[in-house]
Order: structure tokens, then sequence, then C-alpha cells
């Protein structure tokens, strides 16, 4: 039966790789290579933005956390949306309006540019690099597990490596958008498909469903039959730590979706603020659609397939793909595994793009040559390279770590830097009069540094493994964590804070105030905001 | 006048430049206030709601798990507290855009003013 996602995994590629191929047909240029020529319509930009956000860490992290844990994996779901909230009443539309390709474009408006893009750019690509190993060794793991017989770990992360330079390398910001507009309708109709199955199978009758939760049955560690609520709050975020590491990550997704770069370059590639404000209320219903069939998709593995069968079958990712195999057969869970496969795909080249983009606008041309683009076409050539290079670190570090790695806690580590680091100067920069160059470069670091150490030290790389316990899947430090919870967010978030405005005022920039009245015009009313490309 | 408008609507390269008193100019007038006051009086009140609605979640779940697991329906409090949320935001995220109508209206005066002022003075800022 392994033939039939091979072929399925072939068609999306075939796909994609005709869409970068239509992409690079069209002009160059900086703006059409890192936004699009600004053309991308409201109603795609959103699509492209619930597909650069519904990573493979959504459709199957979550209906994994919620088929073993129940309840509190939909409390994960809850955040992921209310979280654009923030996107859209705050940061989206200033952002349009006064930047042009990046979130330092505004940050350099009125601060100095070269060390404020200096560390913007860095705090960038760690949170981008960290977000895309852990979905390189979740595609590997994922490939190994359906086409086990055909490919191998280390040619599945490369093979998604090598896909991910060609779409980004010759197809530009024009190319992800759409491979991640084709993800997400995908993703949308096999979330849809499989709510409609979970839903017959208990005849349509949510009596039925929620019963069938109220009483999962599984056996624990020692083997013995459990019978749980799975409804309940409690199962997986237990006292005393418990409760406060659900407010720390829910702290993460608040602020930290506004901070993460590759939903933020999404906003360059529409025409205005409007545009960009209805792609983020298209994005949030997909979003919100999608996060409340998870309830669908992850009790329906609980009752349905059931953990046992999970954890003997591939462990808790394989949650949803096991559920369409039981509901509708080998066809079904093919095509369910290849959405999984595309999702991956298309987040890695919007991560990619994202720190291409970084790297080449902010550091390359505006930190090292000043601003000034030295021969026409560079600033896209630099990316171009970036991209490869990007591209092959990622694979090499998928290889080094291996399919066992524990990589959960670098998706948790991008949004505490995306949290701590990044949205405090974002906003502070567009609110603050006093804000300057010293307060930016301290709430950077600080954030970075901060988000980084609390998670070294956290119980994601911190515990006492049995020795039963071997190889990548250890604990990096094999000592008592010193900082209790997983996300480090409710504490590194308010450093952020407080590096900024400590920075800012323990040093003196009176140009920072007096051009503060230009930001803040520009950022409100989108006078001058960069148009779109004529074609 | 005409003249000048056109060359800033047919080249979208060109960036509305101006000087430091131009901003500061309309930072001052009285419609940017306006349209700050009107954006400032609905964006402050959703966010600091949704802001307490949100982690209102969490800290129930996670200290009054026994309250929050009382039977309501076919399910509990908890799933219809969290399930509620989807669509306080999706409210939210409609009122804002109703909202926004207006903002848009008050920036497109201020806009129009800033090109309308600067096309009168020739190439007045470059």
């Amino acid at each position: 039966m392994a033939n039939v996602p091979l072929f399925m995994f072939l068609l999306f590629i075939a796909i994609t790789l005709g869409i970068t191929y239509w992409a690079s047909k069209r002009s160059s240029g900086s703006s059409a290579y890192f936004a699009a020529s600004r053309q991308i319509k409201g109603w795609q930009n959103g699509i492209a933005v619930a597909g650069d956000y519904m990573s493979a860490a959504s459709f199957l992290g979550i209906a994994g956390i919620i088929a073993f844990q129940g309840y509190d994996g939909f409390l994960f779901s809850v955040g992921w949306l209310v979280a654009y909230l923030t996107v859209l009443l705050v940061i989206a539309e200033p952002l349009r309006n006064a930047g042009k390709y990046t979130m330092a474009d505004v940050l350099a408006y009125r601060l100095k540019p070269r060390p404020v893009r200096a560390m913007a750019s860095l705090s960038t690509l760690t949170v981008s690099t960290f977000y895309m190993i852990a979905q390189m060794v979740g595609a590997g793991a994922l490939v190994k597990l359906l086409l086990g017989g055909y490919v191998t770990y280390n040619q599945a992360v490369t093979g998604v490596g090598i896909l991910m330079i060609v779409y980004v390398v010759f197809g530009g910001m024009l190319a992800t958008t759409w491979v991640q507009i084709v993800k997400a309708v995908l993703l949308m109709a096999g979330t849809i498909l499989l709510s409609i199955l979970v839903m017959a199978h208990f005849h349509f009758s949510f009596g039925e469903f929620f019963g069938a939760i109220g009483h999962v049955t599984y056996h624990d560690a020692k083997g013995g039959v459990v019978v749980k609520d799975f409804l309940q709050p409690g199962l997986r975020y237990k006292p005393p730590y418990g409760p406060l590491d659900l407010i720390s990550l829910g702290l993460a997704l608040i602020f930290g979706t506004a901070g993460l770069p590759h939903i933020l370059v999404r906003f360059y590639t529409v025409p205005d603020a409007k545009t960009a404000r209805n792609s983020v209320v298209w994005a949030m219903v997909l979003i919100g659609s999608f996060y409340i069939m998870t309830t669908f998709l992850g009790f329906g593995a609980a009752t349905i397939v059931g953990p046992d069968f999970i954890k003997g079958h591939g462990g808790t990712n394989m949650s949803a793909p096991l559920l369409a195999n039981s509901l509708a057969g080998p066809i079904f869970f093919a095509f369910i595994s290849a959405i999984a496969f595309a999702t991956i795909l298309a987040v890695v080249a919007g991560l990619t793009i994202s720190a291409t983009t970084s790297f080449s606008h902010d550091f390359w041309t505006n930190v090292i040559h000043n601003g000034v683009e030295r021969k026409p076409g560079e600033e896209v050539l630099v990316a171009r390279i970036s991209a490869f290079v990007v591209g092959a670190v990622a694979i090499l570090i998928a290889i080094v770590l291996g399919p066992t790695a524990n990589v959960a806690f670098l998706v948790a580590l991008a949004f505490a830097v995306a949290a701590s680091a990044n949205l405090p100067v974002i906003v502070l920069s567009i609110f603050w009069r006093r804000f300057n160059t010293a307060g930016a470069v301290a709430g950077l670091g600080v954030g970075l540094l901060a988000s980084i150490g609390l998670i070294l030290v956290s119980p994601s790389l911190m515990a006492i493994d049995p020795p039963t316990v071997v190889g990548a899947a250890r604990h990096l430090i094999q000592a008592k964590a010193w900082f209790p919870l997983e996300n480090p967010g409710i504490l590194s978030i308010p450093l952020g804070f407080i590096g900024a405005i400590l920075g800012t005022l323990l040093s003196h920039e009176p140009t920072s105030q007096h051009k503060f009245n230009e930001l803040l015009v520009r950022s409100n009313t989108g006078l001058g905001a960069e148009k779109a490309g004529a074609h | 006048m005409g003249e000048a408008l056109k060359s800033i609507d047919t080249r979208p390269e060109e960036r509305y430049e101006a000087s430091q008193t131009t901003w500061d100019k309309i930072a001052e007038s009285q419609d940017f206030k306006d349209l700050m006051a009107t954006k400032r009086i609905f964006i402050v009140p959703a966010f600091i709601f949704f802001v307490v609605y949100y982690f209102a979640l969490p800290v129930l779940v996670g200290y009054a798990p026994q309250f929050m697991s009382t039977r309501v329906l076919d399910v509990n409090l908890a799933y219809l507290f969290a399930l509620s949320q989807f669509f306080v935001a999706w409210l939210i995220a409609g009122l804002y855009v109703r909202a926004a109508n207006d903002f848009d209206k008050l920036a497109k005066d201020i806009v129009e003013k800033a090109v309308d002022a600067k096309a009168l003075s020739g190439k007045g800022g470059q």
C-alpha cells in the first residue's frame, strides 16, 4: 500500500514545482522577490498566513496531545487563534504602513539602523532556524514512518531541504505564497473530511461523541487499565507548576505570534494596510475553524483509535493519520499523510524566505553596506545564496540530531523569542516616543538571551532520564531542572520589556524622539506606504 | 497641482517624503489627533477585554479544575468556555473591521490633505 502515499507526495511536489516555475518567470527585482510585488489579494494572503501558521506542530502535534492528554491539548488550540487578535489590533497595519520587507524596517525608522537591524536580524534568524529544525526532524520522522521501505530518515530530510531551497531560490515570495495557499486548502479539506467521518462514526450525535470522550480506556506505564474522562482539565498540566506553565504558554502565544518573522513578512505582500487587515480576518476564520476541528481529530483519535494503538504504531504524532486509516482505510491514510508532509514543506519554505529576507535586506544591504545596493539585483542574489546556506545548515543539523531527537521545545523556544525579543521592541517603537536605539538593542538582546537561557535550564532540556532512554532522546543536561516551566514566557517577556525600557532610560538619543512623529503619522495613516508594483 | 499628484500616483517607487516640520505639523493637527483618539477608544478596551477573557481560561482551568469540570449539557464548563474563546475572538475581529472603516476615512483625509499640500508647494520637502 506504500505506493499510494508515495504517489500523493509526488503529486504535491509536482504541483508545487509547477508553481515555482510559473513564479520564476514573473518579473524580478527586490519587491517581487521579497514581497510578491505586494500584489497578493487579501483572501489569498489570509489563506497563506493560515498556511504558514498551521504547521505540523498544529496538525499532527495538537491532534496527538488531545489524543493522549485530552482537554489540556485543546487549550493549545484556543491560544493559537486568540493570538491573532494581537496581530490584528496592534501589529499588522502599522507594520504594513511603515515597513518595506522586514520588521526591522519599522525599527530602523527612527533608531540607528545598523545596530538595530543587526540585532533584529539575529533574532529573526534564531526564531526561523529553531522553528525550521523542529519541522525538518518532524518531516524526516514522518516520511520514514510512511515510506519506511523506500526512504530513510536522512534521505527524507535532505529531500525536504532541497525542495524548500528550490521553492525559495527560484520562486521567491510569490511561489512560497502559492505553495502555502495550496497546502492550506488541502489541510482544511482533509480536516473537514476527517471531522465529518468522526461524527459519522458517532452517528452524527454529539451526545454519543462526548459520551465516548467521557471514558477513554488505555493502559498506563505499569500495564494497568485506566479509564479517564478526557474532557476533564488537568491531564497534562498538573500541580504544582502546571497552571503556571499554561499561563506562560498563553503569554508566549498571545505576544509571540505577533512577533513571528515568517508571519510578519506576509503583510508586506499585500497592496495596503486595509488589505493586510482583511487578510488577518481571513486567516482568523480559517485558523479558528481548523482549531475547533482539532476537537474531532484529537478526541476522535482518542476514542476511535485509542492511545494504546497509537503508541504502538508511531506514537502521538501519528494520531491524525491513524485516525484516517481506521475511519476510511489506507487511501485516506495516504491522503492525510501527504497533507501532513505538504504542511511541513510549505512551512519550512515560509521560514526560509523570512530568514533570507532578513539576512539579505537587514544584514547584508543595511548593516554591512549602509543601506546601499551596490549593483541592481544584489539584494535578491544574496537572498538566494543565503536560502541555499540556510537550507544546507538545516539539513545538516536535522541529520545530526536524528529522528528520535527531542525537538518539541524548539517551537516553544521560537515563540518565546518572538514574544520576548521581537514584540516588545516593535510595540515600544510604534507607541513610545522616548524609545531609542539602546533600548531596542537591549530589549532584543535580553529577550533573546532570557528565552534561550530559561529553556536551557527548563524541564525540556534538563531532567534525569532512566537508563532505558538512550541516544538523542535523552535530555541534554542530566540534572534536575532549575526553572520549573517548559514555557519561559511568563518571565522572559517581562525581562524583554524591562531590558528595552531600561536601555532607553539609561541613554539619550534626541533624534529618535524627533523622528517619532514621522513614524506615528506613517504607521497610522499609511501616508507614503510602499505601493504595489506595476505590472 | 494635478501634475504633482500624478507623479506620486504613477511612480510607486517614489515614497512620500517630507521635512521634519511637516511631519510635526500633521502629527499635531486636529485631524490626526481625532484619528488617534478614535482608534484608541476602540483598540485599548478591545485589547484589554480579550486579554482578560483569554487568560481567565488558563487561570480557571488551572486553579479551579473541579469547578470547570461541572457537566453542562453533553460537555463541561471547561470545554464550553474554551469553545466560547473562538467565537469571542471572531466577534472582536468583526467589530474591529467595522470600527476600522471609520479609521480609514479619517486617515484618508489626512493623507489627501498632506499630498495636496505638498503638491501645492511644488517639490517641497524632497
